[in-house]
């Protein structure tokens, strides 16, 4: 246990040292299309869809009180501050990490990692790094790309099908949104996120067993870990963040 | 060829997310990007704020003319201080009281502020000294039992 | 003969509580092509991975050119690397990449040379392996025995002092192993390379290497040129070198006796 996180340190020293210099650059951009760009219409549907129902849901409760403009409001806290970064994360791990963990973990055992070691290439920094760092840069941005289609399409919900006042949705969500409180902070959950899903799916594929079953395992190990993680750090930064509870 | 297709959807996914940032912060905070007008803070004392929160409200005549910014305790005299941003375009008499009021019975405290008469305004760094603190619900039931023990 | 390439003494490595090698002393000499055989199971693949440098040993010093590999840093020893290449049994060919931009790969990481010259330096040796004309193709649109023959034009590509095989022969047709053996003997005597094979094919080792090692159970067993060790005093040499299924190295793994298994506990 001590032994495996000792190792995963080491790994992300050498890759975070590795950070992608004019050769990598490349490599790097690969990597944020692999992880970034190709995970965008997971985020994009999901995002929708979450939107939608949780304007559904917050019209139906507000109705009652006559507040159904707070209908903004309440999606925007929601989806800034725990939805938008814990859902893109959770959808992150399993679409993206779980894709790197299996990639990197074929590589070691058809040996494509020894020999690049073989000829002098370290391969930390030339497919651990790439990788940490996309996924480290992609995940930030798809939760903002999240939130902003989710807070969309809860609006079109709210707006274009629910009839409430599209003046006072957005004017009570601005009045109660604040860009560092509630964008700021849940952005600085995601970055956290982001490093830890990163990690552990670039950990978990450098030290699979490099058979079969050993890479299938990893790759479970790295949706399970991630999201287990994703949860409990959630809990602790909402605790830190917004910790101001007497 | 297929490395260009893939350099410019990398770029275009970046520039995305960078535009749901700026949706965020202008859209949906409602940062203004054109601050025309500007703030000055003034200060005032009060005996008691209730546990009223920074980012709360300043109304003037209902309409929101100002945030609490930032709040202390003076205790040498046991008086709460609170730092108030108020629009620039909203000038008060020096004589400006003001009150911690409740929205609905037990909705969210702010700061009601009510104009005085006198021709000199607040400036910056200005205090106002004619506060009235929170009406605290439970100091009220507690005043309303003792006056029914009395009578 | 002085001049070794690869000089290990006392050599001690172990995984877990399985000693791999005890006390393995072994010099591999310049520009010659050495044969490593021996029992599969035996840790000739270790030893390659102890010369790369890619794992450590827990006591005993390899010598590379002269260098001791066990105390190498990390970056002396990716650097060192540049004058090894390998031969993994499975290609190890990278499946993202064409088989042009897997030969150029080392070249473009290590040198920075202009794109025509590694061109050139990437079609002499892909040329050199008679597959100059699939440069274009994906590594899983070659054959095992092409990809082999790619993976060795890669492994030359820096023109290193040691090429190391790593059971080149295994699972390939008579006529692709016809080929890896005069690749192997073609390319040792034109670049001047050093060539170290790991094999248990015996025929084809015996036909291409100058002088041959066995190793069986950690230790060295047996070594010098191929012809006398087929007569060498040891019978455990000579049951390996003429294939005979059993003798000092048992048919049967370590167990009980077959009654007591099969009536026993049962």
């Amino acid at each position: 246990m001590v032994e495996t996180l000792g190792r995963s340190g080491i790994v992300l020293f050498w890759s975070v040292w590795g950070v992608p210099g004019r050769k990598g650059l490349p490599l790097l951009i690969h990597q944020i299309y692999q992880v970034g760009v190709l995970s965008l219409a997971i985020i994009v549907l999901s995002a929708l869809s979450i939107g939608a129902v949780l304007a559904l849901q917050f019209y139906t409760q507000l109705h009652r009180f006559g507040a159904e403009e707070t209908v903004g409001l309440g999606l925007s806290l929601v989806l800034l501050r725990e939805l938008g970064p814990v859902v893109t994360a959770l959808l992150f791990a399993g679409r993206a990490g779980s894709a790197v963990t299996a990639e990197i973990g074929l590589m070691k055992a058809t040996d494509q990692l020894s020999s690049m070691a073989m000829m002098g290439v370290d391969p930390l920094r030339r497919i651990v790094a790439p990788r940490l760092w996309a996924g480290f840069i992609s995940l930030p941005l798809l939760a903002l790309i999240f939130s902003m289609v989710a807070i969309w399409g809860g609006g079109i919900v709210a707006v274009d099908w629910l009839g409430v006042d599209r003046v006072s949705f957005w004017a009570v969500m601005q009045e109660g949104t604040d860009i560092w409180e509630d964008v700021g902070k849940g952005m600085l959950k995601c970055v956290v996120f982001a490093l830890v899903v990163s990690w552990i799916a670039v950990f978990q594929g450098y030290d699979a067993m490099p058979t079969a079953e050993g890479i299938s395992k990893a790759t479970t190990r790295t949706v399970v870990l991630s999201s287990i993680m994703i949860l409990a750090l959630d809990f602790v930064l909402t605790l830190v963040l917004y910790g101001d509870f007497n | 060829m297929r490395i260009r297709t893939l350099e410019i959807s990398v770029g275009a996914f970046m520039l995305t997310g960078f535009l749901a940032l700026l949706f965020l912060a202008v859209q949906v905070s409602g940062i203004s990007l054109e601050r025309g007008t500007g703030t000055y803070t003034v200060e005032a004392r009060f005996n008691d704020v209730a546990g009223i929160r920074p980012r709360a409200k300043v109304n003037m005549a209902g309409v929101t003319v100002g945030r609490v910014t930032d709040i202390r305790v003076d205790s040498e005299y046991a008086e709460a201080i609170l730092t108030l941003e108020i629009d620039s375009a909203v000038r008060l008499p020096t004589d400006t009281g003001a009150a911690i009021q409740t929205e609905g019975i037990l909705g969210g405290r702010y700061v009601a502020l009510l104009p005085g008469v006198d021709d000199d305004y607040l400036a910056e760094g200005d205090t106002i000294t004619y506060t009235q603190s929170a009406m605290v619900l439970e100091n009220l039931i507690g005043d309303f039992l003792i006056n029914i023990g009395g009578s | 003969m002085t001049d070794n390439l690869i000089e290990i003494e006392g050599l001690r490595f172990s995984r877990g509580d399985r000693v791999i090698f005890e006390d393995l002393d072994m010099a591999v000499p310049r520009g010659q092509v050495t044969g490593l055989m021996g029992p599969s199971g035996t840790g000739k693949t270790t030893l390659l991975r102890l010369i790369g440098g890619e794992l450590r040993p827990d006591a005993g010093t390899i010598r590379f050119d002269g260098q001791d590999i066990t105390r190498l840093g990390r970056r002396e020893l990716l650097a060192m690397r540049r004058h090894m290449g390998m031969l993994f049994q499975s290609s190890a060919l990278f499946t993202d990449l064409s088989v042009f931009e897997n030969v150029a790969f080392p070249l473009e990481v290590h040198t920075d040379l202009p794109p025509e010259m590694i061109r050139d330096l990437v079609l002499m040796k892909l040329n050199a392996v008679g597959l100059r004309g699939a440069r274009d193709l994906m590594p899983s649109e070659l054959s095992g025995g092409m990809s082999r023959r790619v993976a060795l034009a890669r492994a030359i590509v820096l023109d290193p002092l040691l090429v190391m095989y790593d059971e080149p022969f295994t699972g390939q047709d008579p006529i692709a192993m016809g080929m890896l053996v005069s690749l192997i003997q073609g390319l040792n005597q034109t670049l001047g390379l050093t060539s170290l094979v790991v094999s248990h094919d015996i025929h084809e080792t015996v036909s291409i290497a100058d002088q041959i090692f066995i190793i069986s159970d950690g230790r060295l067993i047996g070594e010098g040129p191929p012809e006398s060790l087929k007569n060498h005093p040891s019978t455990m040499v000579r049951q390996f070198m003429n294939g005979s299924p059993d003798g000092p190295v048992p048919f049967h793994y370590p167990a009980s006796s077959l009654e007591t298994d099969l009536l026993g506990q049962g």
